[in-house]
């Protein structure tokens, strides 16, 4: 009666007597997930560390993170006699002289790329379709952490070469470090084992980098992916998609061949990428010393916003009574980005509060349905933006003949001018289309085709809007900024915590002040059954003059 | 017994909850499904309006035609192959292709890669197709279970842990609680402890450099004592102190003191130079600047020669060398410490004496 094999079936009756695992496995094979493209960009982030943990665990086997100085004898013709350390070394013997060892090396580089890369295009998919709020605060929360130490992973890893590059990198954050208030110093003495280079921070960086931050991450995935599952995944309005139910495809065997396939493309892409892209090829740029550099010196794409905004930071500097601080190190690296993180995790509960929202989400937003958050988040991108482009200043003024100056300053101005520019276009944008949704509700959508009547009129014939279009273009309701509330109580009293209620008011009314009314079912009904008007079905001795153009 | 007997026998609402019911899967196709009955007390999210039409359902060219599913499997099993050809190509870069030249190590890299991508690609995207196409494309609705635990489940947490909380006789015993914390708390501090010898105290090391009077200043791409005349009129040398060489050449003696005393040579026409941070501290129009950005210490290097501006790479803070080391641009807030030189007996530059300020980043406690 069965098509299981024997085997399995015996395997899973084995299991299963000790584990009880049968409920689980049959609830899993049948768990539903929805289907979306940006449903996909997280699993990027997934299964590239995967492929950072697999080709990691090689590279480690080869990698010597240490700096004693040995003279290159490999096969590498340039580097011949040189002096360097053991780390550069043993990164260009696994470049030129262990087997498979330079594509183990992009590909492991070119993944960390696409990883951070990844979990952004994700916290924008989650972030702009309202994913984050309730119930799922939480693994917003495990993404900002991932995030963070995604971005310090990554950093980790390409310092360990102890190339003229990461060390250049290096350095910086030693400066940045030695900013820090009152403990700078002395952190920069403990971390670093000494004064800058020091002969154990390429150790201690390898430990941190294999082990410490890995398992973190290793962890915080579990536990992220463990939510997804067990509070089940979002998804986007459509027929038949409630806020109670989630309508997709079961996990086995759709996900297991969709998301399993889905790994092997990430895996193979990044492989071509390695196999035909170069990436940071360390033996041209030379073991690191602190008294060399090059220019066009540039960080791994995600670092380049910190450094971006280091050069953008006026050179302010106090001295009382007889401290440094350094305004000019510790705002752009250490201050701003904090900030930008702890608004970032911060958001869905500030946006709660100003809606005063407890209820469940599980149909995502469309971004136009909430344009002052997606106005916001515009807003973010266009300043993470300017600070990532200004990294680039030396390069941008190289090749585009600008002045550097001119550069910096126009980033100075531009962090504070055009973030609000791209906030109310956003916004605009937003409602324009929302306007659009709601004529399309009500008048069907345009054909391209022009009819003539026979009196002479042309016009535009307009078809009705299939139904499953009708559920998404109706999703979403418009929600009404909260009530101003009385300043005093029926007696004449001040009411109590009234100034924050006030506040909230006032930041809701800036959230939900400007909305495009969705049609009503008098309104649907009005025109027809919703399904557009057709002109000829008008009287046609009405006068020309009256009959509605689209 | 068959698995699906096996699934059904096994114990109910052992997994995450007791609400097994919630979990199991209702995977009724088709039809929306709006149940009034079903228990959430939060009011449901406004969905618009009460239009939720059932799930539609096209049906897909494979699942009408035979011919066309023939024809997706037949895809599937030539990509299946595809990738099996990858591997092949990849063992034969692995294999075939030695490392002894450059080019070769760009083939091999090719290959592996090549070979790997396809073979990882073709699995991905056969596994894609094969879904795709010939898997069930009709949609599935599944409930979702309620998170929120029920008022009697929470009360009975409650009631249980206050049970326990009586049970340990805390709220009757309060020294053995104290007793706990007085235990810890201390022991929390031993990692810190631990810590303290990560590395030693910063002392003086960030204030002192190797330079002192007297001290021969060598080109730090000859390593040999430099003369004014070697120097053109306009030009520019890195240099290092003489005594640097000195250091023990094993650990990093040698680059830390790199990291800090590293300097720059630059002559300029006397009538040129507008300002010095101490008089006569230019030997005949050579002047001396810390090579270190006091910004966050990268080494400066782009020097223009017609305006005397050192520019640092790493974040383009501009130093006017003609004017006292002064910032003219850029995130750096203090000037380049000068170094004061004069030459000695052989006519080589020498140090008149050590620097007089920190070099380098600022930091908490330099003042």
């Amino acid at each position: 009666m069965s098509v299981t094999p024997k085997i399995v079936g015996g395997t899973a009756n084995f299991v299963d007597e000790r584990i009880g695992s049968a409920n689980f496995v049959r609830r899993s094979i049948n768990k539903i997930f929805p289907d979306h493209w940006s449903f996909m960009l997280g699993e990027i982030a997934l299964y590239s560390f995967i492929v950072l943990l697999l080709t990691g665990t090689w590279l480690a086997f080869f990698f010597k993170p240490s700096v004693t100085e040995v003279v290159y004898s490999g096969p590498y013709g340039p580097l011949q006699g040189v002096e360097m350390s053991e780390a550069f070394a043993s990164t260009v013997d696994i470049s030129f002289d262990v087997r498979g060892g330079l594509i183990m090396r992009q590909i492991h580089h070119w993944a960390a790329l696409i990883f951070v890369a990844a979990i952004c295009v994700h916290l924008f998919r989650v972030f702009f379709t309202g994913a984050f709020r309730k119930p799922r605060e939480f693994n917003w929360l495990l993404g900002m952490g991932l995030l963070t130490f995604a971005l310090l992973e990554g950093f980790a890893g390409y310092s360990l070469p102890d190339d003229l590059l990461s060390g250049t990198g290096l350095r910086i954050a030693h400066g940045v470090l030695m900013s820090i208030p009152v403990v700078g110093t002395y952190l920069a003495f403990f971390i670093f084992g000494g004064e800058f280079p020091g002969d154990d921070f390429i150790p201690r960086l390898y430990s941190v980098h294999i082990l410490l931050v890995p398992g973190i991450m290793l962890a915080l995935i579990t536990v992220h992916i463990m939510l997804v599952w067990y509070q089940k995944h979002t998804h986007f309005p459509g027929p038949g998609r409630t806020e109670r139910n989630v309508v997709g495809y079961p996990f086995f065997p759709h996900y297991v061949a969709k998301a399993g396939g889905f790994f092997f493309i990430v895996f193979g892409v990044t492989s071509l990428l390695g196999a035909f892209v170069q990436i940071n090829p360390i033996w041209m740029y030379g073991s690191y010393k602190p008294s060399e550099i090059t220019a066009g010196s540039q960080p791994d794409w995600y670092i380049g916003f910190l450094e971006g905004s280091l050069r953008a930071m006026p050179n302010w500097e106090t001295n009382i009574w007889g401290h440094t601080v350094s305004w000019n190190v510790l705002i752009p690296s250490l201050v701003l980005p904090g900030l930008m993180m702890t608004v970032l995790a911060l958001y869905p509960f500030i946006e709660a509060w100003v809606t005063g929202d407890k209820r469940e989400h599980h149909i995502l937003d469309r971004p136009r349905n909430q344009p002052v958050r997606t106005g916001l988040g515009v807003m973010a991108i266009i300043f993470y933006g300017i600070l990532w482009i200004n990294g680039g200043n030396d390069i941008i003024a190289d090749k585009f003949n600008l002045s550097i100056n001119a550069i910096t300053w126009a980033t100075r101005i531009g962090l504070f001018v055009l973030p609000p520019i791209a906030f109310v276009i956003t916004k605009r944008i937003c409602l324009g289309l929302q306007r659009r949704d709601r004529e399309t509700l009500l008048h069907g959508r345009e054909t391209g085709i022009v009819k003539r009547l026979p009196s002479g009129e042309m016009i535009e014939v307009h078809e009705p809007v299939p139904s499953e279009d009708r559920v998404r273009l109706l999703a979403g309701a418009s929600p009404r900024p909260p009530e101003l509330p009385a300043a005093y109580d029926e007696n004449g009293v001040p009411r109590p915590g009234n100034r924050r209620e006030r506040l909230r008011a006032k930041v809701g009314n800036f959230f939900y002040r400007d909305q495009v009314e969705k049609p009503t079912e008098e309104e649907l009904a009005a025109h027809g059954d919703g399904h557009g008007e057709r002109a000829e079905e008008l009287p046609p001795a009405e006068s020309p003059a009256e009959l509605p153009r689209h | 017994m068959s698995e699906r007997e096996t699934a059904g026998a096994s114990g109910s609402g052992r997994h995450f909850t007791d609400r097994s019911t919630d979990h199991s899967p209702d995977l009724a196709t088709g039809g929306a499904t709006r149940d009034p009955s079903a228990h959430r007390e939060e009011p449901e999210a406004d969905y618009g309006h009460e239009l939720v039409p059932g799930l539609t359902h096209t049906p897909r060219r494979t699942d009408i035609d035979p011919k066309a599913a023939k024809r997706a499997e037949r895809q599937v099993l030539g990509l299946f192959l595809l990738s099996v050809a990858g591997t092949l190509v990849f063992f034969i870069g692995f294999y075939a292709v030695q490392l002894d030249s450059a080019e070769n190590v760009g083939l091999s890299t090719k290959l592996l890669g090549g070979g790997l991508g396809l073979a990882l690609f073709c699995i991905g995207a056969a596994a894609i197709h094969w879904a795709r196409k010939l898997m069930s494309g009709e949609e599935v609705v599944q409930e979702r279970h309620r998170l929120r635990s029920s008022d009697e489940e929470r009360a009975a947490v409650i009631k249980d842990f206050q049970r326990g909380v009586e049970d340990s006789g805390v709220p009757r015993r309060k020294a053995i609680l104290g007793g706990l914390v007085a235990a810890t708390a201390p022991l929390l501090l031993t990692p810190i402890v631990l810590l303290r010898d990560l590395g030693p105290l910063p002392g003086r090391k960030l204030r002192e450099t190797v330079w002192t009077e007297g001290v021969r200043i060598l080109s730090d791409v000859t390593e040999r004592p430099v003369r004014v005349a070697d120097i053109p009129i306009g030009g520019y040398v890195a240099a290092i102190p003489e005594t640097l060489l000195d250091l023990p050449h094993e650990g990093s003696a040698q680059l830390a003191e790199r990291g800090k005393s590293a300097v720059m040579l630059m002559r300029l026409r006397p009538e040129e130079i507008v300002s010095q941070q101490g008089d006569n501290w230019g030997y005949e129009g050579v002047l001396c600047y810390s090579r270190i950005c006091t910004h966050v210490g990268c080494p400066l290097g782009l020097y223009e020669q017609t305006t005397h501006h050192m520019l640092c790479p790493c974040h383009q803070s501009t130093f006017d060398i003609a004017d006292s080391g002064r910032v003219v641009f850029g995130p750096a807030a203090r000037d380049l410490p000068q170094l004061a030189i004069t030459v000695d007996n052989d006519g080589y530059l020498v140090a008149k004496q050590g620097f007089t300020e920190p070099v380098g980043p600022s930091f908490w406690e330099r003042g």
